[in-house]
């Protein structure tokens, strides 16, 4: 009972399964952007101790880090109608993307900015650099140097982690690949070639964002 | 020594088969001379067969059967049966009747027998009181909820217009979530979904909108059984007049009867 191959069915939908993808990359984009701007305020509210914001980012980081993913986006979706404020499927998935990755990097940058070493700090006020150079050049950079491969990884199992907003219905890859395979049942052949092209994806990310950070962030000190 | 194998294995069959034949020549004097009629009915498709909470079958499914009984004046027996069994056991003569959700269709016709409608089951596009949506068209516009890969994802999406636009959701609860927390216009299903969600949220009870594809249920019974299936469509009728097939469908699908059925 060999199983016969057939991507023909597959590949009648290239159109649809490359439109999920490019959907995937402008959600994973937008998030990304968002989210690390997030975390990188949480970061340093965290990390400087800001009050009254340091207790609210604590809360906000445990209480993302410590739920699954899917309850989120349905509570997003599907939860908060009920308060009066609906979503639609992008901007549910968006705002749990970029949620979700903030709560992330807000500890994955908080380490790098507590390691800055005080002393560094002091020199820079000590030579006149105003709080926003200090911040930028003297904190910001170094600490997402000491961070860029752990933040890398995150945007990347965000991207995989977008697999799960086919389930409100946002067309992305997933919820092409589930289409498409709920039409011609090529489960085999349709799964192989979704995950070929999250595995293209993912390369493809962590390739950027590593010359990124050669080119911005660690090269350029 | 194949062909051997091959001449017994036919000569099997063919006993077999002589002795249902005998079996299903049972008919409407056998079952009030038994005094009991044997129906099988579904046991995992609420809300036409379950298994309640005293363990005992309900259903729309098991009402019928029991109208069916009361109105030949003999007992009931029920057999718990699923989809893929329930015609194997009518036609093995394990029941005298199938009360099963069960749909006509060309291929079951050459087997069975099926007596009049009896209950409505039908695939459509479903949404509040005020939306106005008489026909395909008008679906321009909206948003729909819809479960990806069922029969009503591929109806609608064959029929919709361009300017709909379908939402696919993974499972029923989801779809239905959609639109109970607002997030589409509509909501295409089936009327039994619809009959959960009557159960559950009562007070958005969606309307239906558009008819989609209709598929009513039947009573089926052994070929060539004249007196049975006359009984058997008299008792329907008579149910349909009295309104008795109504109450039924109001209690179990919340909807009554349609009036063409």
């Amino acid at each position: 009972m060999a199983y016969e191959m057939d991507f023909g069915p597959v590949l009648a939908n290239t159109d649809v399964l490359l439109q999920g993808a490019m959907f995937t990359l402008g959600l994973t984009a937008i998030g990304t952007l968002l989210g690390v701007g997030l975390g990188i305020a949480g970061a340093l509210v965290r990390a400087w101790r800001i009050r009254p914001f340091n207790y609210l980012f604590g809360l906000y980081v445990e209480l993302i880090r410590n739920t699954p993913f899917i309850v989120q986006l349905f509570f997003i979706f599907f939860g908060l109608p009920a308060l009066g404020l609906r979503l639609n499927e992008w901007e549910a998935a968006v705002l749990a993307m970029v949620i979700n990755l903030g709560a992330y990097s807000t500890e994955i940058i908080r380490a790098g900015v507590q390691a800055v070493p005080p002393g560094q700090i002091e020199a820079a006020s000590a030579l006149a650099m105003t709080r926003m150079e200090i911040f930028r050049h003297v904190v910001l950079r170094p600490a997402l140097a000491k961070v860029w491969p752990a933040l890398s990884s995150q945007i990347i199992i965000v991207m995989l982690g977008s697999a799960v907003c086919s389930q409100i219905s946002t067309e992305e890859l997933t919820f092409a690949a589930n289409f498409i395979q709920s039409r011609n049942f090529r489960a085999f052949e349709t799964y192989l070639a979704t995950t070929l092209l999250y595995l293209a994806m993912a390369i493809l990310i962590r390739q950027l964002l590593g010359w990124i950070g050669r080119r911005y962030v660690v090269g350029a000190r | 020594m194949l062909n051997s194998t091959r001449s017994l294995l036919t000569a099997l069959c063919l006993g077999i088969a002589l002795a249902s034949g005998a079996a299903i020549a049972d008919n409407l004097e056998d079952i009030t001379k038994r005094g009991v009629l044997k129906v099988a009915v579904p046991q995992d498709f609420p809300p036409f067969g379950s298994v309640g909470p005293d363990m005992q079958p309900r259903g729309l499914d098991i009402d019928t059967a029991q109208l069916l009984a009361d109105k030949m004046d003999v007992k009931l027996e029920l057999t718990a049966v699923n989809s893929t069994n329930r015609i194997p056991f009518l036609t093995t003569g394990k029941v005298d009747l199938v009360v099963s959700s069960l749909g006509k269709n060309p291929e079951r016709e050459q087997v069975i027998d099926f007596s009049d409608a009896y209950a409505p089951f039908y695939l459509g596009v479903f949404g509040p009181e005020e939306a106005q949506v008489s026909s395909v068209d008008d679906l321009d516009g909206k948003t729909i909820s819809i479960t990806r890969g069922s029969v009503e994802d591929i109806e609608l999406s064959a029929v919709a217009p361009e300017g709909a636009t379908l939402k696919r959701f993974e499972d029923n609860n989801s779809t239905i979530a959609a639109y109970l927390s607002g997030q589409v216009d509509l909501i295409a299903t089936g009327n039994v979904v619809m009959a959960a969600i009557a159960e559950r949220n009562p007070k958005r009870l969606p309307v239906m909108k558009l008819n989609l594809k209709n598929s009513p249920t039947y009573v089926g019974l052994n070929k060539d059984q004249p007196a049975l299936l006359k009984k058997v469509n008299e008792i329907i009728a008579a149910a349909k007049q009295d309104g008795s097939l109504n109450d039924i469908s109001e209690k179990w699908l919340r909807q009554p009867l349609p009036a063409g059925l």
